[in-house]
């Protein structure tokens, strides 16, 4: 609806008369998570039904008009709840449905469509006091949360107009037409904006630097080369709110006066891609994006890069390198790509959730943006909360919440091996993903945000914070990330290359039950060698899993080392093969299938293992019919 | 052999590299797009579509390889006709992948250090993270994405699959 020369007041106010000329909009979260779990199934379902009824319904906002009372069926990038998924949305009653299927489709729209009545048994039940909860202004989860990023996700991402009807290209069109670059970089350094990849770098400083870099050509890179394991909030915005992206990489280009730009995705994430192509196209088509930006005469393009699966390439020199189609490599810094970046050329390389802040920053002002956070990490953090909670996924929160707030009244609280809320269970936090650490109960109460993390030997990292119950083994999960992080290192540098393999090497004799006490002071001086003399900041951040929790939890590697024995019950190899007297019935069974005759006793009296003589093949356990052999 | 016939059925070979080479304008700073839209025609990158794309866009074959061996997503071995991508990040990690991993192997009989069942039918990779950690353990056949899969759900997930190419066939 929007045409060629395009008004975005205009087109706002268009698309806003059109959603009050509608009598209920339902919107279906179609996120990875809700689409595996059929939201797409329940949608057709839905349609199906409101049809059977005689009602209107409209389906593409964008192109059609609204018909006569008429009921819109939307989709949405991911809400952020993905563990109560499919979710469903019916406003303006502000009703969210949970866990909804296809079945459930003919009573939401007999109930809650025709007579305006909740299906009580759809809403979000707490698994703490059992009561119902109507939708997202009262459910733990979502009430506890800032969402500024994560504000729109709500939003069709196909609709380029609904995003300029919430206040889109608002703030590109104030840093293109009424602000020089250097007060578009004044603003974002007012701000105090950092970089939410990982460094913390401040984003205005860093446009600064690009700017004084005078060259005819410059280039924007967005990174969303989401690799960390346990992270999504980039796929997430990439996907529900393509166009915010696409925003803040206009205000980047003008900050720096840069002509071009690439949107770099993982091929992992084929709905990204799809989604940020199709903003680029809509953006082009109504003359936001192209020749002439809102009529200065000054051209930006985008172009969409899909990575091809390399860790490394989170790192902004190797991303260069990927995009010039070489092996995607570390350089050595400097010269910064701010001086010398794409195709030699000055470039500025955010990730996708700082540029998706930036839109509000411009629009709301550099002390609204201070208002939330601390002072030296303004601003809020989205995290992919995951592992043993009660409610996972996307949350976004002010710098300084507290660990507690995340983890027991956002998260819901930790969760045993079945998924019951277990509070007494929980271990530790891992945050950061391979570059991170791992947190303790003792720091709960510490006010995250860049500094005091790194103050603890943890990081934010790309914001993946995946919660531990104590069935959890600490060096486990560091020989997991070790191992993650050896296979993903380029192998340019001698110290990342070699050292990642030789802590992986030494991780692995610790949970064989091959290591001595010798073994943790080798590790932890290999981490801090290759932690000072790596190349890039892969190799440099590798050892923080290692060191993070040998100081946290140097009891657990200790009883590894000294007793071979793994007090999470993880470690298959240090697992020692039991008989609970009080099931063995003495039937001898066990004692016939061992191969290294390591079982003795009388029969129907309770028998025993010598732990000397057993290889812990897992034959007893088999053969045993009543459940008498734990531990292996 | 004759030489001219030689040619001719390289240059029919070719045909679905040429067409991604045009349509990259045999660009060599665009070589990891075209290798990826290459492998997608040919599922796998052999070592003639690797030395053709070198020579098509005037680069060493070696930097070719390099590249490709570089990247994960590429691959220079056949792959089965099904995919399943099993998740092996943090959460997926942590609530248990490694044991489906061990299922999956089991119920295809795939041993250690081989990735394709006997049969050419499936493939299993595991990947650092697919994005779905709210739904961990996660793994994706072909583009079909389930989460909270459990060991003992493997088995009806493949056969559903075998299923659904039966009805294909008929």
């Amino acid at each position: 609806m929007c045409n060629k020369t395009i008004d975005i007041g205009v087109c706002a106010r268009e698309y806003n008369e059109k959603l009050s000329a509608l009598k209920k909009r339902i919107i279906i979260c179609a996120g990875t998570g809700c689409v595996a779990n059929g939201s797409l199934v329940f949608r057709d379902a839905l349609i199906k039904e409101l049809e059977k009824n005689n009602l209107n319904i409209n389906t593409n906002l964008e192109k059609e008009d609204v018909r006569k009372d008429s009921h819109y069926v939307s989709e949405s990038g991911c809400q952020g709840f993905c563990q109560m998924g499919p979710l469903v949305r019916i406003e303006p009653d502000g009703i969210l449905y949970t866990k909804v299927k296809a079945a459930d489709a003919a009573e939401i729209v007999e109930k809650t469509i025709l007579k305006g009545e909740v299906v009580e048994r759809l809403l979000y039940q707490s698994p703490i006091d059992g009561k119902h909860y109507l939708g997202d202004h009262d459910i733990p989860f979502y009430k506890r949360q800032h969402r500024i990023v994560l504000a729109n996700c709500t939003i069709e991402p196909a609709s380029i107009s609904e995003y300029i009807a919430r206040r889109g290209y608002e703030g590109a069109k104030k840093a293109w037409t009424a602000m020089q670059p250097e007060e578009v970089c004044k603003l974002l350094e007012d701000s105090g904006l950092r970089g939410r990849g990982g460094g913390g770098f401040p984003t205005g400083r860093k446009w600064r630097l690009t700017l004084a870099s005078k060259n005819d050509v410059k280039y924007i890179i967005c990174n969303g080369d989401e690799g960390d394991p346990g992270a999504f909030m980039d796929r997430s915005v990439m996907e529900g709110n393509p166009h915010s992206v696409l925003e803040g990489m206009m205000v980047a280009a003008r900050a720096v006066e840069a002509c071009e730009g690439y949107v770099y995705v993982r091929a992992e994430y084929p709905l990204a891609v799809e989604r940020v192509r199709a903003a680029i196209h809509d953006a082009e088509r109504v003359g936001i994006l192209g020749e002439d930006i809102f009529g200065t005469g000054k051209p930006f393009k985008i172009h969409v890069m899909e990575g091809a699966g390399a860790f490394v390439c989170g790192e902004e020199t190797a991303l260069i390198a990927s995009i010039e189609g070489k092996r995607g490599m570390p350089m050595p810094k400097p010269p910064f790509p701010a001086q010398h970046g794409l195709w030699g050329k000055p470039t500025v390389i955010n990730n996708v959730e700082t540029l998706a802040t930036v839109p509000y920053i411009m629009r709301e002002g550099a002390a609204k943006f201070r208002e939330l956070g601390t002072p030296n990490s303004p601003g809020t953090k989205t995290f992919a909360l995951t592992g043993h909670v009660a409610n996972t996924g996307l949350i976004e929160v002010p710098f300084g919440t507290t660990l507690n707030e995340i983890v027991n009244e956002i998260g819901g609280g930790v969760t045993d091996a079945d998924g019951h809320i277990s509070p007494d269970n929980f271990k530790s936090v891992q945050i950061g993903g391979p570059s991170g650490g791992c947190l303790t109960k003792e720091m709960l109460t510490l006010p995250l945000d860049f500094d005091s993390l790194r103050g603890v030997g943890a990081m934010v990292g790309s914001g993946g914070l995946v919660v531990m119950n104590q069935q959890t083994c600490m060096p486990a999960v560091a020989k997991f990330f070790m191992g993650f992080t050896q296979n993903e290192s380029c192998g340019k540098c001698v110290p990342c290359r070699e050292g990642t393999k030789q802590m992986l090497a030494l991780l692995k004799d610790i949970t064989n039950g091959d290591a001595t006490e010798e073994t943790l002071a080798l590790l932890e001086e290999t981490a801090k060698a290759v932690r000072l003399a790596s190349l890039c900041g892969l190799g440099k951040t590798a050892p923080n899993p290692v060191l993070s929790t040998l100081r946290h939890f140097r009891e657990e590697y200790l009883e590894h080392v000294l007793h071979k024995r793994c007090p999470a019950g993880q470690c298959a190899a240090l697992a020692m093969p039991e008989i609970l007297p009080d099931k063995c019935k003495g039937c001898s069974l066990c004692a016939k299938k061992c191969p290294v005759g390591a079982i003795t006793g009388e029969l129907k009296k309770p028998f025993k293992i010598d732990g000397s003589k057993c290889i812990k093949c897992g034959a007893c356990k088999a053969a045993c019919k009543f459940g008498a052999v734990t531990g292996i | 052999m004759d030489k001219a016939k030689v040619a001719a059925e390289m240059a029919d070979r070719m045909k679905g590299a040429e067409e991604v080479l045009k349509a990259n304008n045999y660009d060599k700073t665009r070589l990891v797009p075209i290798l990826q839209g290459v492998q997608e025609k040919y599922r796998w990158l052999s070592q003639d579509l690797l030395s053709y794309v070198a020579r098509a866009v005037g680069l060493p074959p070696a930097r070719v390889y390099g590249v490709a061996t570089f990247y994960a997503h590429f691959t220079l071995k056949p792959k089965g006709k099904h995919i399943i991508k099993l998740c092996d990040g943090t959460a997926c990690h942590v609530k248990g992948s490694t044991k489906l991993l061990d299922a999956i192997r089991n119920k295809l009989g795939i041993k250690e250090g081989e990735d394709t069942s006997r049969d050419g039918l499936f493939t299993v990779d595991t990947v650092s993270c697919l994005g779905a950690c709210g739904l961990a353990p996660v793994l994706v056949v072909d583009t079909e994405v389930h989460g909270q899969v459990k060991p003992d759900q493997v088995e009806a997930i493949l056969n559903a699959v075998l299923e659904k190419d039966k009805n294909v066939t008929k």
